[in-house]
C-alpha cells in the first residue's frame, strides 16, 4: 500500500494540512472554517500519515492515545462554559479577552475559541481512534463476514 | 444538624487514610464520630418533645430543601444509629483486625451511617428519598463486601434490586403524598393528615409508600433479601439489623402514621402483613441451624411486629412500637455481636457443632443470655417492660386475635432464645469448643454494653420512658403522649397468659431439640419454593425477556438497522404529511443550468451505487454522490457545510478503504442481492419523501425572523462574522457540546466493537 511517491508526498503535505487546519480553526469565527472543519482537515493529514507510514507512525504523531485526545477535547469544550458559570452568567455565555499587543494589533481570545479548540480535538481524537484501530486490526478470515 | 449528617460522610473519605496511618487504632478514632453524635443527641434530649428544625436551600426553584428536623422519633433513631454505630465501629476494628480491605470497609460503614442519619433527620421528602437510596447503595456495598464469594454478590444484588425497586415506588408515593398534602415537608404532611386521607391520591400514595417500606423492612413477601444479607461481615449484620437499614421502612411508616393512619386500608394492610411476617419469621428461625440465620429470621419477625404495632395507629400502639423498637435494637445488636464472637473464636456458627462454650467464653455467654432474655421478654429485662406495653396495645386493638398472635410469638421467641443462648454454651464441650477462647476486649465492649443496657432499662425503665420513649411515641401518634413503663404490674389474666407462653416455649425448646432435624428435612422442599426462589425465577424471566427483545431489535446487521430506521422515518413522516392538506410549489423557473448538471451527475452516481456489483464501485459511486451534495452546498452559498462535506467524504473513503481490504470476496455476493430490491425501494421512497417535503416547504411563506436575527446579532453579541460558526460555538454551544460528546461516545463504541472482534478472533 505504501509507495515512495506517497511517502515523499505525505512528508510535504501532512504538515501543511495540519497548519492549514489550525488556520481554519483560528479564522472560523469570521470566515468559513471552525473547529469541526479544522479537526476534519487535521484528521485527514494524520490519516494520510497513517496510510503512508503505518499506524505506529500515526500514533507517534498524535503523541497521546486518540481516545484520550477526544476525551480531552470534550473536557476543554466543557471548561469553556466554566468562566461564565463562575461569573454568575448563564451557562456558555461567551466571554472575550482582547489582548492589546501594541501597535494597534489586538489579539482577541474568547471562550467560544476555547470551545472550538475542544471541538477540534474531539474530532481529531474520535476519528483517528477508529482509523488507527482499523489499520492495526489483522485481516479477517474469509468465513468471518460471508456476503 | 447538617454537620451531624455530614460528619460520617467526611469521615468515610478519610477512613482509608486513617487505617493506613493508625492501623488498629483507626477504629478508635473513627468511633469518635458516632460517639460525638451520640453525645450531641443526648445533650438535646430536652428538646426532642418540642422538635428542632434546620432548613438549607437546595433546589429553591422546586421548593426542595435540605430540611432537617429533630423530634422524638428521629431523636430515638439518632441515638440508636450513633450509639450502636459507635459500638459497631469498635467491634469491627476487632472483628476485621488485619483485614486487607479494612479501610474500604470503614468507608462503606461510615457512608451507611451518614445516609441513615440523613434519612431519619430529613424533613423534606426528596431529601428523605435521596438518603433512603443512599442506604440501599451503602448496604449493597456492605453486604457484598466479601465480593470474592458468589453468595455474597448474589445477596448484595438481591438486596439492592428489592430495596431499589421499593425505592422507586417510594419516590412516586412520596410525590403523590406531597401533592395530596400540599407540601414537601414531612412536618407539614403530618399535620395535614385529614386533607391527605380525604384526597383522591391517598390510596395510590399509601400503596406505593407501603411498597417502599415493606421492601426496605423485609416484610413478607419481600423478606427474602434479609437472611441473604447475612453474607455481610457480622459487624454489618449487627448494625443493619439493630439500628439501621431494615428499620428505615418501619421509621417511615411510624413517621407517616399521623398522616396516613386511621383508615381501614392502612390498619388492615399493616396488621395482616406485619402479622404474617412476625409469625412466619419466627417459625423459619426455628428451622435454621446457623446462629446468624436464626437471628436474621427473628429480625424479620421483629420488623413484622413493629409494622403490626404501627398498624392500628392508636396511642397504645405508638407506645408499644417505640418501646419494642428500643428493646429490639439493644438485644439484637448484642446478639449479633455475640454470635460473631462465637463464629470468630470457635470457627463455626452452626448449632449442630456448638455446645459447651460457656467455659471458654463466659462474657459472651453472659451478654447472650441477658439479650436472649430480653428477646423472650423474661422479667427484669427491657423485653419484659416492652411486652407489657405491647399487650396493653393488643388489648386496646381489639382483644382476642392480636393478643393470641402476640402470645404465640412469645412462645416461639422463648424457644428461639433457648436455641441461641443455651444450645451453643451449655452442655458437653463440642470439638469446636475445645479450641475456642474468649474474644478480645474490642469485641466484648459492644455486646456487653448493649446487654447491660437491656438489663439496666429493664430494671429502671424510668431512665428512658420519659426522656426518650414518650417524645418518640408522641411523634408516632401525632399528639403528646406519656409513656408509663413499670417493672412490676399487678397480676391479671394476661400475666398468667404470658407465663403459660413461657412454659410452653420452654417445652417446645426441649421437644424441638429432638425433633428439629426431622422437620428441617421434611420442610426443606416446601421452603425452597418460597419467595427466595420466586426472586430467582423473576430475575431469570427478566433476563430471558431482555435477551429475547435484544435478539428482536438488535440482530447485529447494519443493513437491517438502516432499513428499519429509514422505513420508520418514511412511514411516519408520510403519514403526517398526507394527513394535513399538502400544497406543493414547483419553482422550475429559478433553476440554473449548473444545478441541473450537478444534479444529473449526482443522480447518475446514486444509480450506479445501487446497481454496483463490486464493493469498490459502490464506494466510489457513493463518494461521488457525497461530492455532488457538497457542490450543491457550494452553489447555495454554504461554504462551511461544503468543506465539511468534502472532508467527511474524504475520511469516509479512508475508513472504507481500511474496511474493504479486510472484507472477503471483492464482489458483492448473490446473498446480498435479495434484499437489494427492498433496499432500493426504501431508498427511493426516502428520496421521494424528502423531495415532497422540500416542495411543500417552498409552498409556505418563508419566515425570515430567525435567520435575520442571527445575521443581526452575530457581530454585536458574539463578535463573529461567520454566522454558522457563531451559532455552533456561541448561540447553540450546548447543542454542539452534546454533539461532540456523541462523537466521543461513538468513537469509544467503535473502538470497543473492534476490540471485541479481535478478542473473539483470539479466542478462536
Amino acid at each position: 500500500m505504501s509507495s515512495l511517491i506517497l511517502r515523499a508526498g505525505t512528508r510535504l503535505l501532512a504538515p501543511m494540512m495540519l497548519l492549514f487546519s489550525v488556520f481554519l480553526l483560528w479564522r472560523g469565527h469570521n470566515l468559513p472554517g471552525g473547529g469541526f472543519i479544522g479537526g476534519l482537515v487535521a484528521t485527514s493529514a494524520i490519516a494520510l500519515q497513517g496510510i503512508a507510514f503505518g499506524p505506529a507512525s500515526m500514533r507517534r504523531t498524535l503523541v497521546f492515545a486518540p481516545a484520550t485526545i477526544a476525551g480531552a477535547g470534550v473536557l476543554i469544550a466543557t471548561f469553556a462554559a466554566l468562566p461564565a458559570a463562575l461569573a454568575g452568567l448563564p451557562f456558555f455565555t461567551g466571554l472575550w479577552l482582547k489582548l492589546d499587543l501594541g501597535d494597534g494589533a489586538v489579539l482577541p481570545l474568547s471562550t467560544p475559541l476555547l470551545f472550538d479548540i475542544g471541538v477540534y480535538f474531539t474530532v481529531i481524537g474520535g476519528v483517528c481512534a477508529l482509523i488507527a484501530a482499523l489499520e492495526e486490526e489483522p485481516a479477517l478470515e474469509d468465513q468471518d463476514m460471508g456476503g | 444538624m447538617l454537620t451531624v449528617v455530614l460528619a460520617p460522610f467526611v469521615s468515610a473519605l478519610v477512613a482509608p487514610w486513617l487505617v493506613r496511618r493508625l492501623g488498629r487504632w483507626a477504629s478508635y478514632s473513627l468511633a469518635l464520630v458516632p460517639g460525638a453524635i451520640f453525645v450531641w443527641a443526648v445533650l438535646r434530649l430536652d428538646s426532642f418533645a418540642a422538635g428542632a428544625s434546620q432548613v438549607i436551600p437546595w433546589v429553591p426553584g422546586l421548593d426542595v430543601a435540605l430540611a432537617f428536623r429533630l423530634d422524638g422519633l428521629s431523636g430515638l433513631f439518632v441515638l440508636l444509629i450513633s450509639g450502636i454505630g459507635t459500638l459497631v465501629v469498635l467491634y469491627a476494628g476487632g472483628y476485621l483486625a488485619g483485614h486487607a480491605m479494612l479501610g474500604r470497609f470503614f468507608v462503606f460503614l461510615m457512608l451507611f451511617m451518614g445516609a441513615m442519619l440523613g434519612l431519619v433527620l430529613a424533613d423534606d421528602v426528596i431529601a428523605l428519598f435521596v438518603f433512603w437510596e443512599l442506604t440501599s447503595l451503602a448496604s449493597y456495598l456492605l453486604v457484598g463486601f466479601q465480593s470474592e464469594k458468589p453468595e455474597a454478590r448474589r445477596a448484595a444484588l438481591q438486596a439492592l434490586l428489592i430495596t431499589g425497586t421499593g425505592g422507586l415506588a417510594l419516590l412516586a408515593g412520596l410525590i403523590l403524598a406531597a401533592l395530596a398534602g400540599g407540601s414537601w415537608r414531612l412536618s407539614d404532611l403530618i399535620v395535614a393528615g385529614e386533607a391527605i386521607r380525604g384526597h383522591g391520591l391517598y390510596l395510590p400514595a399509601m400503596v406505593l409508600i407501603m411498597l417502599g417500606s415493606f421492601t426496605k423492612s423485609a416484610q413478607w413477601p419481600f423478606h427474602s433479601w434479609l437472611p441473604g444479607a447475612m453474607q455481610a461481615p457480622t459487624p454489618v449484620s449487627a448494625y443493619l439489623h439493630s439500628a439501621t437499614m431494615v428499620k428505615a421502612g418501619v421509621y417511615l411508616l411510624a413517621r407517616l402514621d399521623p398522616a396516613f393512619g386511621g383508615t381501614a386500608a392502612w390498619t388492615t394492610t399493616l396488621l395482616v402483613i406485619g402479622g404474617i411476617t412476625m409469625l412466619a419469621g419466627l417459625m423459619l428461625a426455628l428451622l435454621e441451624t446457623d446462629l446468624k440465620l436464626i437471628l436474621a429470621w427473628t429480625t424479620v419477625s421483629a420488623l413484622g411486629a413493629l409494622v403490626f404495632l404501627i398498624g392500628p395507629a392508636t396511642e397504645e400502639g405508638a407506645r408499644a412500637a417505640v418501646a419494642f423498637l428500643l428493646t429490639h435494637a439493644l438485644y439484637k445488636g448484642a446478639l449479633f455481636m455475640a454470635a460473631g464472637n462465637v463464629d470468630h473464636e470457635a470457627g463455626t456458627r452452626d448449632l449442630r457443632n456448638l455446645s459447651g462454650l460457656i467455659r471458654a467464653m463466659p462474657i459472651t455467654f453472659a451478654a447472650t443470655a441477658v439479650s436472649s432474655a430480653s428477646m423472650a421478654g423474661i422479667p427484669l429485662s427491657l423485653g419484659w417492660v416492652s411486652k407489657a406495653i405491647t399487650k396493653a396495645a393488643a388489648i386496646e386493638a381489639g382483644g382476642f386475635l392480636p393478643l393470641s398472635v402476640i402470645t404465640f410469638a412469645t412462645l416461639l421467641l422463648v424457644a428461639i432464645a433457648g436455641m441461641v443462648a443455651i444450645e451453643p454454651f451449655l452442655g458437653q464441650k463440642s470439638e469446636a469448643a475445645h479450641e475456642a477462647h474468649e474474644a478480645p476486649p474490642s469485641m466484648l465492649t459492644g455486646p456487653v454494653a448493649l446487654a447491660s443496657l437491656s438489663l439496666l432499662f429493664g430494671l429502671f425503665p424510668d431512665l428512658v420512658s420519659d426522656a426518650v420513649l414518650a417524645p418518640a411515641a408522641s411523634a408516632v401518634a401525632g399528639s403528646p403522649l406519656a409513656v408509663e413503663a413499670k417493672v412490676i404490674k399487678p397480676f391479671d389474666w394476661t400475666l398468667g397468659l404470658t407465663f403459660v407462653a413461657f412454659a410452653a416455649g420452654a417445652a417446645l425448646y426441649v421437644l424441638w431439640q429432638r425433633r428439629a432435624e426431622r422437620w428441617r428435612d421434611r420442610l426443606d422442599p416446601v421452603l425452597s419454593r418460597g419467595p427466595d426462589a420466586g426472586y430467582d425465577r423473576a430475575l431469570a424471566g427478566l433476563a430471558r425477556l431482555a435477551s429475547w427483545q435484544t435478539r428482536l431489535w438488535q440482530p447485529g446487521l447494519l443493513h437491517r438497522y438502516t432499513a428499519a430506521t429509514f422505513s420508520v422515518i418514511v412511514l411516519v413522516t408520510a403519514a403526517a404529511l398526507f394527513r394535513g392538506d399538502l400544497r406543493l410549489a414547483f419553482p422550475v423557473d429559478r433553476v440554473r443550468l449548473i444545478e441541473v448538471v450537478v444534479l444529473a451527475l449526482t443522480g447518475a452516481a446514486a444509480i450506479v451505487a445501487a446497481l454496483a456489483t463490486t464493493r469498490l464501485l459502490a464506494v466510489t459511486a457513493l463518494g461521488m454522490v457525497g461530492i455532488g451534495v457538497a457542490l450543491i452546498f457550494m452553489l447555495f452559498g454554504a461554504p462551511d457545510l461544503a468543506i465539511t462535506q468534502f472532508m467527511v467524504e474524504t475520511l469516509v473513503v479512508v475508513l472504507l478503504a481500511l474496511v474493504l481490504v479486510r472484507l472477503p470476496g471483492f464482489r458483492l455476493s448473490a446473498a446480498a442481492d435479495r434484499p437489494r430490491a427492498l433496499h432500493a425501494a426504501i431508498a427511493g421512497a426516502t428520496g421521494l419523501l424528502v423531495i415532497v417535503l422540500l416542495l411543500g416547504v417552498l409552498a409556505e411563506p418563508f419566515d425570515p425572523r430567525l435567520s435575520e436575527w442571527f445575521a443581526r446579532a452575530s457581530v454585536p453579541e458574539a463578535f463573529g462574522h461567520n454566522i454558522v460558526n457563531v451559532i455552533l460555538v456561541d448561540f447553540r454551544a450546548i447543542d454542539t457540546l452534546g454533539e461532540i460528546i456523541v462523537v466521543f461516545a461513538a468513537a469509544l463504541a467503535g473502538l470497543a466493537a473492534i476490540a471485541a472482534r479481535a478478542a473473539r478472533k483470539d479466542a478462536r
